[in-house]
C-alpha cells in the first residue's frame, strides 16, 4: 500500500492509542467515538464516490439498518449482540444488491436517484413499524457491547473498540485501493467505455463497491446503536445522508485520508459552533461554502497546496 | 507467403454485417476477413462507418444483422469485457485514457483480465496478492518500454501530450495480451516524427505475432505498413486488396483518393 500510507497509518494508530491518556472527560471521548463511527461510513462512501465515481444519496439508510438490527433484535427478540450485528450486515448487503443490480447496469446517475428513494422508504419504515421500531419516539434500552463477560460500556473502552474497527477497515480499504480492484474502480471513474474495452466488468465492480460501502455503513450503525443505546428515525434520514456525502466532498473524495479528515472536521465543527447559538447553522453553511469555493478538491488537497506554497517562500 | 496465409483460418471474419441507426444504414452487409499475423487497414471517407465497425467488433454496439467470428467462434452480442477476455483489444479515436491514474497504472489496468485476485483477497492481502501485483507491474513496464514511455511512468496520464497519449493507449491495449488489436486512427493528430514512431511500433506489434486491424486516414502510413486494405464508402465495401491493387481501383479513386494521386 505504499510507504507513505503505512507511515501515516502508523502515526494515526499511535495518536489514537495514546489519546485517552491525555484527554480526560467523557465529552471529548464521545466526540472521538462519533468521529470513528462516521469515519467508518465515510471510508466506504469514499471508495464508492471518490474512487468509483458513483453517488449514493441514501447511505444513512444502511446506517439505520445496522442500528435498528442491533437495537431491535436484542431488545425485542432476544438475539445476541453479535448475531444481531451479523443480521444487520446481511440485511444491508441484500438491500444494497437489490438497489444496485438493476440501477448500476445502466449508465448515468440512476444510483443517486434510486438511493434517494430507498433512503426515504427506509425512513418511513422506521417511523411506521411502531410495534417493532418504536416509531417516531424511538427505541431505547439497547444493551451495550460485551464479549465473554468483558463489557465495552465505559467511554475509553468503547473508544478503543470503535477505533480498532475503524483502523482495520482503513487497512482493508487501503489494500483494496492499491490492488487491481482499486485500479479497476478508478478506471470505471476515469472512462467507463475504456474500462469495459480493457475487460473490466464495469457493472460487477460498481455493484461490489456499493455493497461494500453499505456494509461499512451497517457496521457504523451497529456501533452507534450500542453506544447511544437509544435510536430514533431522524438519525438516519436524508439530512444525514447528505452530511455523510459532504464529509467525503469536504475532505477530498479521491483520497481515503481526505474522507477521514472530512469526517473529523464535520463531526467537530458543529460542537464548536454551539457558541454562536441560533446562528450556528448559518455559520456552518458559510464555512462549507468557503471550503468548496476555495478548495474545490477538498481540504486535504488544499492543505497540500498551501504547505507546498509556504515551503517555496 | 500468400499461399501460407490461405491455409491458416482467419482470425476475424465478418459476414453480411449490417448496422442501422434508425433509418440510417451505417454498415451495409459487410463481409471481410482478417488473417492471423496480418496488418489490415480499413480506410474510407469520414462517416464511412469505420469507428462503428470497431464498436461492433468490440461489443460496444450490437450489430443489426450478420455475424462476427473470432477464431472461428461467433462473438456478436457478447459484452465488451468478454470480448476483451477472448483476446481482442483496442484503442480509441478520441483518446479514452484514465486521466485520474498514472501512466504506469493505465497500463497495469490492461493486465486486469489476465489476473484474478478479488475484492476480499485484495483487501485482506491474502497470499498471492503481492506476487500477482509484482507480476502486473513488471509486464506493464515491459509494454511501456515497447512504446518508449518508461521515463514517464509515474506522471499523470492526463498530462501527456496527444502523441504520447496515443502511444499509451497502445501500451494499455497490449497489456491485455490480445491476439487481435484494433487501432482507431492511431496517427490522427500526430506530427510526422510521431507517425514514423507509431508505424515502427505497429510493425513491432505484428512481429510479436499480434494481428493488427487499423482505421486510418494517413495514406503514407497505411500504404507503408498494411498487408491488405478494405475500403468503405457509406458503409459499403467498395474494394479490398493489397495497397497496390487498392490504389489503382477506379471506385476507390472516385470515392476517396481523388483523381490526382501522388502514390501511383
Amino acid at each position: 500500500m505504499g510507504k507513505e500510507n503505512i507511515r501515516t497509518l502508523f502515526i494515526l494508530t499511535i495518536c489514537l492509542g495514546i489519546f485517552p491518556f491525555f484527554i480526560r472527560g467523557d465529552y471529548y471521548l464521545s466526540i472521538m467515538i462519533f468521529i470513528g463511527i462516521n469515519a467508518i461510513t465515510v471510508m466506504g462512501l469514499s471508495l464508492l464516490m471518490g474512487y468509483a465515481g458513483q453517488i449514493s444519496l441514501g447511505h444513512a439508510a444502511f446506517l439505520g439498518i445496522g442500528a435498528y438490527c442491533s437495537g431491535v433484535l436484542p431488545v425485542k427478540f432476544g438475539f445476541s449482540i453479535f448475531t444481531a450485528f451479523l443480521c444487520g450486515l446481511f440485511l444491508s448487503a441484500i438491500m444494497a444488491m437489490a438497489i444496485a443490480i438493476p440501477t448500476l447496469k445502466l449508465k448515468g446517475h440512476y444510483l443517486a436517484v434510486a438511493t434517494l428513494g430507498f433512503g426515504e422508504i427506509i425512513y418511513i419504515i422506521f417511523n411506521e413499524l411502531l410495534e417493532i421500531t418504536g416509531g417516531p419516539s424511538g427505541l431505547s434500552g439497547i444493551p451495550s457491547i460485551h464479549f465473554f463477560g468483558y463489557s465495552f460500556k465505559g467511554g475509553v473502552r468503547y473508544f478503543y473498540l470503535v477505533w480498532a474497527i475503524a483502523i482495520l477497515l482503513l487497512i482493508f480499504s487501503l489494500n483494496v485501493i492499491h490492488s487491481r480492484i482499486g485500479r479497476a474502480l478508478r478506471a470505471v471513474h476515469g472512462s467507463e467505455i475504456a474500462a469495459e474495452a480493457m475487460g473490466v466488468n464495469v457493472s460487477q465492480f460498481k455493484i461490489q463497491v456499493f455493497v461494500l460501502s453499505a456494509l461499512y455503513a451497517s457496521v457504523a450503525g451497529s456501533l452507534y446503536a450500542h453506544f447511544i443505546t437509544f435510536i430514533s428515525p431522524p438519525t438516519f434520514g436524508l439530512f444525514v445522508s447528505i452530511l455523510l456525502l459532504m464529509m467525503v466532498v469536504i475532505g477530498g473524495g479521491v483520497s481515503i485520508w481526505g474522507a477521514l479528515l472530512g469526517a473529523g472536521i464535520l463531526t467537530i465543527l458543529p460542537e464548536y459552533l454551539r457558541a454562536f447559538k441560533d446562528f450556528d447553522i448559518l455559520i456552518y453553511g458559510i464555512i462549507l461554502m468557503a471550503i468548496l469555493l476555495f478548495m474545490p478538491e477538498g481540504i486535504l488537497k488544499g492543505l497540500t497546496v498551501i504547505v507546498k506554497w509556504i515551503k517555496k517562500k | 507467403m500468400d499461399k501460407e496465409k490461405i491455409v491458416t483460418p482467419p482470425i476475424l471474419e465478418t459476414s453480411r454485417l449490417r448496422k442501422t441507426f434508425g433509418g440510417l444504414m451505417v454498415i451495409v452487409d459487410l463481409s471481410f476477413t482478417v488473417m492471423s499475423g496480418q496488418i489490415k487497414a480499413i480506410i474510407g471517407p469520414n462517416g464511412a462507418g469505420k469507428t462503428t465497425l470497431f464498436n461492433i467488433i468490440t461489443g460496444i454496439l450490437p450489430p443489426t444483422k450478420g455475424t462476427i467470428q473470432f477464431k472461428g467462434k461467433e462473438i456478436n452480442g457478447e459484452k465488451p469485457h468478454c470480448i476483451a477476455q477472448k483476446g481482442i483489444s483496442r484503442t480509441f479515436q478520441t483518446v479514452e485514457l484514465f486521466g485520474n491514474m498514472t501512466v504506469l497504472e493505465n497500463v497495469m489496468l490492461g493486465r486486469h483480465i489476465r489476473t484474478k485476485m478479488g475484492l476480499i483477497q485484495s483487501g485482506l492481502r491474502l497470499p498471492g496478492v503481492r506476487s500477482e501485483e509484482r507480476f502486473i507491474s513488471e509486464t506493464a513496464k515491459e509494454k511501456l518500454d515497447l512504446v518508449g514511455l518508461m521515463q514517464k511512468a509515474n506522471e499523470p496520464a492526463s498530462g501527456l501530450p496527444l502523441g504520447e497519449q496515443k502511444l499509451l493507449e497502445v501500451a494499455r491495449a497490449l497489456a491485455t495480451d490480445p491476439q487481435l488489436i484494433l487501432l482507431d486512427e492511431p496517427a490522427a493528430g500526430l506530427n510526422e516524427t510521431e507517425i514514423l514512431r507509431m508505424a515502427e511500433i505497429i510493425r513491432k506489434i505484428r512481429d510479436r505475432g499480434i494481428t493488427v486491424l487499423l482505421v486510418e486516414h494517413h495514406m503514407d502510413l497505411i500504404m507503408g505498413i498494411s498487408d491488405e486494405i478494405v475500403v468503405l464508402n457509406y458503409g459499403l465495401k467498395i474494394a479490398e486488396g493489397t495497397p497496390e491493387e487498392v490504389k489503382k481501383d477506379q471506385k476507390v479513386i472516385d470515392a476517396y483518393l481523388g483523381v490526382e494521386i501522388e502514390y501511383a
